[in-house]
């Protein structure tokens, strides 16, 4: 099954998408759920296909540099970027701090 | 093709000035082709000028080139292809970007992608799609697209592009030009928008080899910015080791692979022989799961990068909110694509408790047998060919509606990128419609500039 798929075997109903989009911080518009709850079906029906690897006593790779404890000086680096630039790209804000709705 | 040297002969006889106006005047007459989103053009013409004016100077003084515009560059905003990032102007460029500045490269432009460079057709940039550099009814491929296209119609001499899972290679092959994605670690990210960790790299679009090299060389090396780098490895070979043992990829030479490129590859294949190499079919079993593997690993990944863009502290901010929890879910919403969404999701979902163990941590354990076989075969072979995809450029809105059709096309791609290995695309031949197909060239780690040489000597004329 090299270029083909078989799908459908999980089923993701709409409760599901629209917990994964809270996960997600999504507040997904109506229009878009439909088609997500298919596709996230088909897409998790795909790579369920690993369930049949047997993986006993396998490591897992979590990253392929062969670099270990990378370790810097303890120091400030000058990253030639102010204050008032980062400030400058938000959004709003306000007495030198970024201004959001209330929390509750 | 225009290459780098045609290019420094051009501003020899003329100016850096007369030949970056060229390269900016190109972009707006082939503008139906959508590979640009902003040019750089007042900064790009001061940095000419004063290239002219002998303060410029360096390996590639008055050479214009263009970035995919996930890299943060000055001169234009650095959109990533999405409504979150319109406007967003880059308060510091990208270590690659400077580095090409030091020597006098001059980027003029920002190349479309696939939004935050999901996908592989440029589709889905939330700016429209880029158009194929030889036919306009098919796709770029992607990530990299307007990157490939701007290279492929000489607009520009070459572009920088990134990999995380075939984003360069695969548009190289779609519209006939070379594509380096390096040996994971050798091209700092610093200052380019993040996508998958463990995979995203860094590379070049160029008309050929030579230029690639050239390119690749001044580009590499470690950075303190970006922790995951190599101390530089990489050293032009100016001959090819000879008698070489290389492997074809007999997986990828599958029936449902297009008759054509497998035609292609066979007769690079012959071609490798014929200059005394060997070459015979290997097998990788594994392969068969690399796209399941990355497509849970690259999802996890890509939904812990995407936190960041919470209508903060930059970029895209929902109006009309009340609340924080709104505030965030809005502009998520309306500042991510579907395709960005879906891949979240997805990356939630594979990261929750409860199916942690088996989607995130199975598809780990996975990616440790597929780089056992690879290093198997590195034991016997200097380096492995097959194709970059299994068809040359796919028709626009073909697979468009259909995730799992678009994702198969990264069928070939994907492997190298779960093992960090260095692999490049270069042309091999045509479709007899015309349309080109590359030869996907893979060697074991830090083997990025014997690839290339190997690949220079049996350059597409």
């Amino acid at each position: 099954m090299f270029l083909g798929y078989n799908s459908y075997m999980t089923q993701i109903t709409r409760d599901d998408v629209l917990h994964l989009a809270q996960l997600s911080s999504l507040q997904l518009n109506d229009v878009e759920i439909d088609g997500l709850q298919t596709d996230i079906s088909n897409i998790l029906g795909y790579v369920e296909q690993l369930g049949k690897l047997n993986t006993d006593g396998v490591e897992p790779t979590y990253q392929v540099t062969g670099l270990e404890s990378v370790w810097r000086d303890d120091k400030v680096i000058n990253y030639g970027v102010s204050r008032e630039d980062l400030l400058a790209r938000a959004p709003e804000s306000f007495d030198n701090q970024i201004k959001v709705p209330k929390v509750l | 093709m225009t290459t780098i040297s045609d290019i420094k002969d051009q501003i020899k006889n003329s100016s850096a000035r007369a030949v970056v106006e060229n390269s900016i005047k190109l972009v707006k007459d082939k503008s139906e082709y959508n590979a640009i989103l902003n040019l750089t053009e007042e900064r790009a013409l001061i940095r000419a000028d004063k290239v002219d004016a002998g303060l410029i100077g360096g390996k590639l003084a008055g050479v214009p080139f263009v970035v995919k515009d996930n890299f943060l560059a000055f001169g234009a905003p650095t959109t990533a292809a999405s409504k979150m990032l319109e406007s967003f102007d880059a308060p510091l460029q990208a270590t690659a970007v400077e580095k090409l500045e030091a020597e006098g490269a001059i980027c003029i432009g920002k190349a479309n992608l696939d939004a935050f460079a999901h996908g592989g057709s440029t589709e889905n940039s939330a700016f429209g799609p880029t158009k194929n550099a030889i036919d306009q009814t098919r796709v770029a491929g992607g990530s990299s697209g307007g990157s490939a296209v701007v290279t492929a119609l000489d607009i520009v001499p070459f572009a920088l592009g990134t990999d995380t899972g075939g984003s360069i290679r695969q548009p190289a092959s779609f519209n006939g030009v070379v594509g380096v994605k390096p040996t994971y670690g050798t091209v700092s990210r610093y200052g380019v928008v993040a996508m998958a960790s463990s995979t995203d790299t860094i590379g070049v679009l160029t008309t050929n080899t030579a230029d690639a090299e050239l390119v690749m060389d001044i580009m590499s090396g470690k950075d303190e910015r970006d922790m995951t780098t190599l101390p530089d490895f990489f050293e032009i070979q100016p001959n090819p080791k000879a008698n070489q043992k290389i492997g074809l990829i007999k997986d990828f030479m599958a029936d449902g692979v297009d008759p054509e490129v497998r035609a292609s590859i066979n007769e690079y294949a012959d071609k490798l022989r014929a200059d005394g190499h060997t070459v015979e079919e290997v097998n990788l079993p594994m392969i068969e799961y690399a796209l399941a593997i990355y497509y849970i690993i690259v999802p996890a990944e890509i939904s812990s990068n995407l936190a960041r863009y919470d209508g903060i502290r930059y970029g895209y901010r929902a109006g009309n909110v009340k609340t924080l929890a709104e505030l965030y879910g809005q502009t998520r919403d309306q500042g991510f694509v579907t395709e960005n969404k879906r891949r979240i999701m997805i990356g939630s979902y594979v990261l929750s408790s409860g199916f942690f163990d088996a989607y995130y941590l199975q598809a780990q354990k996975a990616r440790t047998l597929l780089i056992n076989e690879f290093n198997e075969l590195f034991k016997t072979y200097d380096a492995l060919i097959g194709p970059v995809a299994p068809t040359t450029a796919f028709k626009l809105g073909e697979n468009t509606t259909d995730p799992i059709k678009m994702y198969l096309n990264d069928i070939m791609t994907v492997p190298a990128s779960l093992v960090g290995l260095p692999a490049i695309s270069v042309p091999a031949g045509f479709s007899k419609s015309g349309m080109p197909i590359g030869v996907q060239i893979i060697g074991p780690k830090r083997s990025d500039a014997s690839l290339l040489a190997l690949a220079r000597s049996k350059e597409l004329k």
